[in-house]
C-alpha cells in the first residue's frame, strides 16, 4: 500500500478497510498497484528530471498517520464546503498538503511544530488529542488562533500555524477541480476576447471610447492575414 | 582515459550558438539566403506543438504541487525549463555585489517563456549621452535599425497602436484587444495625474500574418508556449521555418565550451560537450555567430583563450563581460475595493496586459535620476495556482461584509469560503522596468576557481546598483501610490522605503541583462563593431543582447531581433563579397 493509498484509507476511515479494498481483485481495482508498471499520476508535460523528482516525492511519506488526521480535520474546518460545494478533505486538499510539504521543505517544520502545538494545547485543555475532541472543543481552541490581528499572547505560535495551515487548505481548495468551480473562475479554454461585457461596464460607470472601439481588434477580423498594403507609420 | 574531440564532418558556412531571439533570427535570414548552418542549443529540443512538452490550457490540479514554483521559479506550467539555479551549472558573485542568473535551457531559450512585451527602442535610446551626458551613445541611431523594426513587425507580428509618441516609435501593428476592467481603473487613475496609458505593444497575433500560425485564442497563457504559434517564440516562429529550407543541422544538449581558433586568431568553429554521451565535439564553420545570452557568449568569449588571444577572444579591448547591465524593477499591489463582488465572465485575454504605461517625462531634467520606466499594469479573474488565497487575513477584515459588519480579519469555514470569492478578481498590481545607466565596474568575468559540471570555468558576477537606480524606484513607489489612490484603491503591505532601495529588484532579476560585448566605433573601448562583428575577429559575431550600448526603459527582445537580422545580412553581403 502505497501513501496515496494509505491517505485514502484514512479519508475511508480505517485501515481494515483499506486492506480489503487493496486485496480484492475486482473491476474497481487499479492493476497497476499489482505489477511493476507504473501509471503517471500527474502528467502535465514534464522533463524527465521534473518527472523523476515528482514521482520521488509521491513515493515518500513525511506526515504520520495520526499527523494526517489531523490535518484533514483541519482541512474541513477551514474549508467545509457549502450548498454544493463539497468539503476540503473530498477535494484533494490533504493529499496536496503532504506533497506540497515534502516538495518546499520551509512548510516542514512549522507544520510538524504547529501540528504538535495544537496536540499539546488540546491536552492542556481537554486531556485529550485534537482530532478526539468534540466538534465545540475544537472549534474552541481554533477560535483562539483563527484571527492573527486579534489573538492573546499565549496564542501567538498557534496562530503563525493557523495562518500557515489556512493559506494552504485555501490554496489547495480553490486549485481543485471544485474549487475552481465554486470560485466561478471562466477561462482557461479557446474563446474570442471582445472587451468587459456591456452590464458590467455599466455597472462599473466605465466605458469604451470611440478610439478604444475604432483601434480594437474586431473577432470577425481575426483569422485574416493582416494586410500592410495601406498602412502608413 | 583519453581525451578526444570528435569533428562533426561537414564544414558549415556559420555555427550559430544558441537558438533564442538573436540564434534563431540569424539561422532564419541565413538559412532562407541558403547557407548551410549548424546551430547548437544547450538545452533539449522543444516545440510548443509538441503533446509531451505542452502545459498550456493546463489545470493547477493537473499539476501535484498546483504549479508552484519549486521545479520552475515562475511555476509548474511556466515554458522556460532552467532557472535562476541550474544543477551542475553554477555562477558566484564577488563578496557585496548581487546578480541573479536566469538561464534557459531549451530550443528557443528564454523567448518561450517571455512576456512578449516587444517595443522598439527610440532615438533618444541610441543617443542618451547626447541628452543627459551619461554613459555611451551607441554607434548607430534609430534611423539605422528602423527598416529592421518594420521587417520583425510584418514577419513575427505585434500588436499596438499608432501613438505619434516621440521616443516610443510607431510600428506594423495588428489591432489591439480591448482593455480589461481593471485596466479601464488603471487609465482612470492615471489619466488624473497626466499618466499616459496605451494599448500595450506584444508579439501576440490578435490578426494572422502568415498561413502556418493560427490568431490567438485569448487564454492568457503566452508563458506557456502557444502551440498554435499565436505569439512570439523563437523555436516556433523562426527556428521551424528555418529548418524546413534543409540548410540547418540542429545540435541540441549541446554547451559549447569555447570557440577554437586558427593560428592567425581567426574562428574556425567550436568545441561543444554533448550532454547525453558527455564526450567533446568540434563542429567546423567559416564564420561563428555568438548567440547564447549576453552571460554565456561572454562567458565562452573569455573561456576562448589562446596564444594570439590569451586574453580571451575578441578581447583586446579587455571590454568583455564589462557594462553588464539589467532593467531595473519595483513592484506595488492594491486592492480595490469597488471590485470586490465581481460578476463572472472570462477575461483570461492575452497573455499580459492590454494597455500600459510607456515613460512620459523624457523632458523633465529636475527628476534627480537621468533615466526613465514604463509601467506594467496587472489584475483580474485569473486561473488559480498555488498561492491563490492566501494571506486572506491582510484582506478580509479591511472591509464590511455583506452584512455590513466588519469582522476580525482571518477566520475560517463557509464565511472564509465566501471572502476569497468576494475578493476574487479585486487586487490589482503594477511594476515599473527601468533603464540602468551601464557601468564598466558591473560586469561578469571567469571565476578563478570553479567549473561546472562540464569542465567549463563559470562566470563570477560583480553588480552594484548606483545612486541613480534607487532614486528611480523611490520616483516608481511614489508614482505607484499617487496612481492607486486615483484609481480608488488601498495599496497593500508597506510601502517600500529606502531601507530596501524602494523595493529595487536585484540585477538580473528582470532577465534584461545586455551590454557584455557591446558595439562602439572605438576597438579599444567596445568589443564589436556596429554590425556586432567583433572588431579583432571578422569571421566572429555576436548577436544577442551582449551588443548593447545601453537597454531602454523597453524590453530587449525586440531590439535583438532586428539587429540580428540587419548584422545577418550584412554577414551574407561580406561573405558574398569574399570579405569573410
Amino acid at each position: 500500500m502505497d501513501r496515496r493509498e494509505s491517505l485514502r484509507t484514512l479519508l475511508i476511515g480505517g485501515a481494515g478497510t483499506s486492506l480489503l479494498l487493496s486485496c480484492k481483485l475486482d473491476e474497481g481495482t487499479d492493476v497497476s498497484e499489482l505489477t511493476d508498471i507504473k501509471e503517471k499520476t500527474f502528467d502535465y508535460g514534464r522533463t524527465p528530471e521534473e518527472e523523476a523528482r515528482d514521482e520521488a516525492l509521491l513515493e515518500q511519506d513525511f506526515y504520520t498517520d495520526e499527523e494526517m488526521k489531523t490535518i484533514i480535520v483541519l482541512s474541513d474546518i477551514i474549508m467545509p464546503g457549502e450548498g454544493s460545494a463539497k468539503p476540503a478533505s473530498e477535494v484533494g486538499v490533504p493529499e496536496f498538503i503532504e506533497f506540497i510539504t515534502k516538495d518546499i521543505p520551509s512548510h516542514q517544520t512549522p507544520m510538524r511544530g504547529g501540528l504538535r502545538w495544537l496536540k499539546n494545547e488540546s491536552y492542556k485543555r481537554y486531556e485529550k488529542d485534537f482530532i478526539d475532541l468534540s466538534q465545540e472543543e475544537q472549534i474552541a481552541i481554533i477560535e483562539d488562533i483563527a484571527y492573527p490581528n486579534d489573538v492573546k499572547p499565549e496564542f501567538t505560535q498557534g496562530a503563525q500555524f493557523f495562518s500557515r495551515i489556512r493559506n494552504l487548505v485555501t490554496t489547495g481548495y480553490f486549485t481543485s477541480k471544485e474549487g475552481i468551480e465554486y470560485l466561478g473562475y471562466k477561462g482557461n479554454s479557446p474563446n474570442v476576447w471582445d472587451g468587459v461585457p456591456e452590464e458590467v461596464l455599466q455597472k462599473h460607470g466605465l466605458k469604451y471610447d470611440d478610439k478604444i472601439l475604432a483601434q480594437s481588434i474586431k473577432p470577425e477580423e481575426r483569422n485574416d492575414i493582416e494586410d500592410w498594403a495601406n498602412y502608413q507609420i | 582515459m583519453s581525451f578526444q574531440i570528435i569533428e562533426q564532418a561537414p564544414k558549415y558556412d556559420v555555427c550559430i550558438v544558441g537558438s533564442g531571439a538573436g540564434g534563431g533570427m540569424a539561422a532564419k535570414i541565413l538559412a532562407d539566403k541558403g547557407f548551410k548552418i549548424a546551430l547548437v542549443e544547450a538545452g533539449p529540443n522543444f516545440d510548443p506543438a509538441n503533446p509531451e512538452q505542452r502545459t498550456q490550457l493546463r489545470w493547477p490540479w493537473e499539476s501535484p504541487r498546483r504549479g508552484a514554483g519549486t521545479m520552475r521559479p515562475f511555476g509548474d506550467f511556466d515554458m522556460a525549463y532552467g532557472g535562476w539555479e541550474i544543477d551542475g551549472e553554477p555562477y558566484t558573485r564577488a563578496q557585496g555585489t548581487e546578480f541573479d542568473w536566469f538561464r534557459s535551457r531549451m530550443l528557443g531559450g528564454r523567448t518561450n517563456h517571455w512576456g512578449r512585451i516587444s517595443l522598439r527602442f527610440g532615438p533618444l535610446d541610441f543617443k542618451r549621452k547626447d541628452f543627459d551626458g551619461k554613459g555611451d551613445n551607441w554607434p548607430i541611431g534609430y534611423d539605422d535599425v528602423k527598416p529592421y523594426y518594420d521587417k520583425v513587425d510584418k514577419l513575427i507580428g505585434v500588436f499596438g497602436t499608432r501613438e505619434n509618441i516621440p521616443n516610443e516609435p510607431d510600428g506594423y501593428f495588428l489591432p489591439p484587444p480591448k482593455p480589461r476592467l481593471h485596466e479601464l481603473y488603471f487609465q482612470k487613475g492615471t489619466s488624473k495625474i497626466g499618466i499616459p496609458m496605451i494599448p500595450s505593444r506584444l508579439s501576440i497575433l490578435t490578426k494572422r500574418v502568415n498561413k502556418k500560425r493560427a490568431a490567438c485564442f485569448y487564454c492568457n497563457q503566452c508563458a506557456r508556449s502557444c502551440s498554435v504559434y499565436g505569439d512570439f517564440s523563437s523555436s516556433s516562429v523562426l527556428v521551424n521555418p528555418a529548418m524546413e529550407t534543409g540548410n540547418v543541422d540542429l545540435f541540441t544538449n549541446a554547451m559549447v565550451r569555447e570557440v577554437i581558433t586558427d593560428g592567425n586568431g581567426k574562428a574556425t568553429g567550436v568545441h561543444y560537450i554533448n550532454k547525453e554521451d558527455l564526450k567533446d565535439y568540434r563542429i567546423n564553420a567559416k564564420v561563428v555567430i555568438l548567440a547564447a545570452s549576453a552571460c554565456s557568449s561572454a562567458r565562452i568569449l573569455l573561456n576562448s583563450k589562446s596564444a594570439v588571444h590569451p586574453n580571451g577572444l575578441a578581447n583586446s579591448s579587455n571590454v568583455v563581460g564589462k557594462y553588464l547591465h539589467d532593467s531595473t524593477g519595483s513592484s506595488r499591489m492594491a486592492f480595490m475595493p469597488s471590485l470586490m463582488d465581481r460578476k463572472r465572465y472570462n477575461e483570461d485575454g492575452v497573455g499580459g496586459m492590454h494597455l500600459y504605461t510607456p515613460w512620459w517625462l523624457n523632458d523633465n531634467k529636475n527628476l534627480g535620476f537621468t533615466r526613465g520606466y514604463h509601467i506594467e499594469y496587472w489584475g483580474g479573474m485569473g486561473m488559480p495556482a498555488y498561492g491563490f488565497g492566501f494571506n486572506m487575513e491582510n484582506l478580509n477584515g479591511m472591509v464590511p461584509g455583506i452584512d455590513g459588519q466588519t469582522k476580525k480579519a482571518g477566520g475560517y469555514g463557509v464565511e472564509l469560503m465566501k471572502d476569497v470569492k468576494r475578493f476574487y478578481g479585486s487586487l490589482v498590481g503594477m511594476a515599473g522596468r527601468g533603464e540602468s545607466i551601464p557601468q564598466e565596474e558591473n560586469r561578469c568575468e571567469i571565476d578563478k576557481e570553479k567549473v561546472d559540471k562540464y569542465g567549463i570555468p563559470v562566470l563570477k558576477f560583480h553588480y552594484k546598483w548606483t545612486e541613480e537606480e534607487v532614486k528611480q524606484a523611490a520616483h516608481m513607489q511614489d508614482t505607484f501610490e499617487e496612481i492607486i489612490g486615483n484609481m480608488g484603491g488601498v495599496a497593500l503591505g508597506t510601502k517600500p522605503g529606502k531601507d530596501s532601495s524602494y523595493g529595487l529588484e536585484n540585477p538580473g532579476r528582470i532577465i534584461h541583462e545586455v551590454g557584455t560585448t557591446r558595439m562602439g566605433s572605438d576597438p579599444k573601448k567596445s568589443v564589436l563593431n556596429k554590425y556586432n562583428q567583433a572588431h579583432d575577429v571578422p569571421n566572429l559575431f555576436v548577436m544577442d543582447g551582449g551588443s548593447f550600448v545601453s537597454q531602454a526603459d523597453k524590453n530587449p527582445t525586440w531590439t535583438i531581433l532586428a539587429l540580428a537580422w540587419r548584422a545577418s545580412d550584412y554577414l551574407a553581403d561580406e561573405m558574398k563579397k569574399g570579405n569573410i
